[in-house]
């Protein structure tokens, strides 16, 4: 069991870094003009930590820890919805130059 | 729902989120990236609703929805200028959703499979209260960098004495809590991390200035992937794991990225208490230099006469809500065939890209709004600079001023251009505490007054 879980976290470790190293490199791709918005997004999804508190709501029966889960999953979902239509809004003003723009000149 | 299965449905959400950041690399594809992520966001949730363990649908289901309903609520209101403080906001609750999720799962360790209660594994409580730990002090470091930037509590930094050496030692302190919460795993001692944690994220930001913030809220921002990562551990999650760690490396290069902007390290504005009354030197001799002052009426004068305008807006440009009659301005200008374009500092504004939104929501296409790279060698070329809202950001002292406190930050050139316009309030320094040189330069004019009205009046004086 122990050797069991041991291996767990090296997995868990060796996705971390990975994982780090694909942000690096993607997060450099952004382009500076979309930096509120990169913002927007991580912080919408940052909040996918709402399947752990799901996990901790879903027993029957109410508990300590279904409170805290249920708590966690009001707090997540602010997040979630708040983030990706905040980023959605700000993305939805990004325009090119179109012939509407020109026309109103 | 067989564990490869969810370990499938996980892996296609966490690719999700990657895409829905590459997507952001260019403002054609990043309305897909961010639909990418809303999809990645539905698979993560409906998937962890199809556990054997996941009963209480109704319950989650009105937690979701009240949740929802706040968070649309807020970011379907909120002004666009108000962006730097609804993201702090935004990231004291993932902190505190970290909290709640670590408490959680030590008080039910059987739902999530680390142990029982009184003896959870080791590897579990150790990256259980480290998820805690990031995720206190996100929440309580996010509120006070809300409060900051919302106003309600001032934006000068706070320093007293031993302030770094207290942190530390709050910090040894919160070690040696969890290595006694390992050991007993007593509920008093999982709060007192916690409390402690919230302590400490208040002290880490208070020492640091209004226009500091767009590293805090990057570092904030970097903190909440952390905690979130930390609780991925915990779970064994590696959807988590993949999501954390890719909003931890976000938030910290956005922290590097703006700090490079004013040239310093992000230990030197951690450390904080950057612009505070300390800097007197360089304000010393100014009363008997000339400051030439304009109107609206001179600067329309000046800008119609010219070929080309480089416009550099700052924060006092969001501070007045100025931007549509910037717009409208620079919508004059160019129907008279001048080309008109928006330069950005990295640093403009309390969030990375703050400027960039401002205009866009004032309908300024993109391509009209460049960065300092790409612009700053078109300064000598160009005839008019439009300073509006900006002032440390265009001080030449960066370049030949050693004592400056400002020297060595990248600036925008806009001394080099054949005249400059500089809207301003006041005489007053900008938030580094440094006297501007360029106000007293034979080519520069002030036009002093709230940035809104002046561009108003310019662009009646432009029709007129």
């Amino acid at each position: 069991m122990e050797a069991h879980s041991s291996e767990v976290f090296v997995i868990g470790l060796t996705v971390f870094f990975l994982a780090c190293i694909i942000g690096y490199y993607v997060v450099w791709s952004v382009t500076p003009a979309l930096h509120s918005p990169l913002m927007g997004v991580t912080n919408a999804i940052s909040s996918v930590i709402i399947v752990g508190a799901i996990l901790a709501a879903g027993p029957q029966g109410f508990d300590t820890s279904k409170i805290f889960g249920l708590i966690g999953v009001v707090l997540a979902s602010v997040n979630i919805f708040g983030g990706f239509l905040v980023t959605y809004r700000m993305l939805s003003m990004f325009k090119k130059k179109t012939k509407k723009t020109k026309e109103k000149e | 729902m067989s564990s490869n299965m969810v370990a499938i449905l996980y892996l296609i959400s966490a690719l999700l989120f990657i895409f829905a950041l590459r997507g952001l690399s260019h403002p054609e594809s990043s309305r897909m990236g961010n639909i990418f992520g809303i999809i990645g966001m539905i698979i993560a949730v409906f998937t962890t609703l199809m556990f054997k363990s996941v009963l209480s649908y109704y319950e989650i289901g009105a937690a979701i929805l009240i949740g929802g309903a706040i968070g649309s609520f807020i970011a379907l209101r909120i002004e666009m200028t108000a962006l730097p403080q609804l993201v702090a906001a935004f990231h004291s609750l993932v902190g505190l959703a970290a909290v709640f999720v670590a408490a959680a799962a030590f008080y039910d360790p059987v739902a999530f499979s680390i142990g029982k209660v009184g003896s959870i594994k080791t590897a579990s409580l150790v990256e259980m209260s480290i998820g805690t730990f990031i995720g206190a002090i996100t929440f309580s470091g996010s509120v006070l960098a809300f409060g900051k930037l919302q106003g309600t509590i001032s934006g000068k930094p706070i320093v007293f004495k031993f302030q770094h050496l207290i942190n530390a030692l709050i910090f040894l302190l919160i070690i040696f809590l969890i290595i006694l919460f390992v050991i007993n795993q007593s509920p008093t001692i999982f709060w007192t991390i916690v409390i402690v944690s919230i302590l400490l994220g208040f002290l880490v930001v208070i020492p640091i200035g209004g226009a500091d913030m767009p590293v805090v809220v990057s570092m904030l921002n970097s903190y909440s992937g952390w905690a979130a990562c930390g609780i991925g551990f915990t779970l064994s999650n590696n959807l988590l794991i993949i999501t954390g760690a890719l909003v931890g490396a976000s938030g910290a290069i956005l922290s590097y990225i703006m700090s490079k902007g004013m040239n310093r390290s992000i230990i030197n504005v951690v450390l904080g208490g950057f612009g505070g009354e300390q800097d007197t030197s360089a304000s010393k001799d100014n009363s008997d230099k000339i400051v030439k002052q304009g109107n609206a009426e001179d600067a329309a004068y000046i800008m119609k006469n010219a070929d080309s305008v480089i416009i550099v807006p700052g924060y006092g440009m969001a501070v007045a809500q100025a931007q549509h009659a910037l717009r409208e301005m620079g919508d004059i200008l160019k129907k008279e065939g001048i080309e008109v374009r928006y330069a950005i500092h990295p640093v403009a504004g309390r969030m990375p890209g703050h400027m960039n939104v401002l205009l866009a929501e004032a309908n300024v296409p993109y391509e009209e709004v460049l960065e300092l790279d790409e612009i700053n060698h078109d300064f000598p070329m160009t005839e008019v600079s439009f300073v509006i809202g900006a002032n440390d950001v265009t001080n030449p002292a960066a370049k030949t001023d050693e004592a400056s406190p400002i020297f060595g930050m990248p600036i925008l050139d806009v001394e080099k251009s054949q005249s400059v316009l500089f809207v301003k309030r006041s005489m007053a320094t900008g938030y580094s505490g440094v006297d501007n040189e360029l106000f007293y330069r034979d080519n520069t004019t002030m036009l002093f007054g709230d940035a809104k009205k002046m561009c108003e009046d310019i662009v009646k004086s432009l029709s007129a």
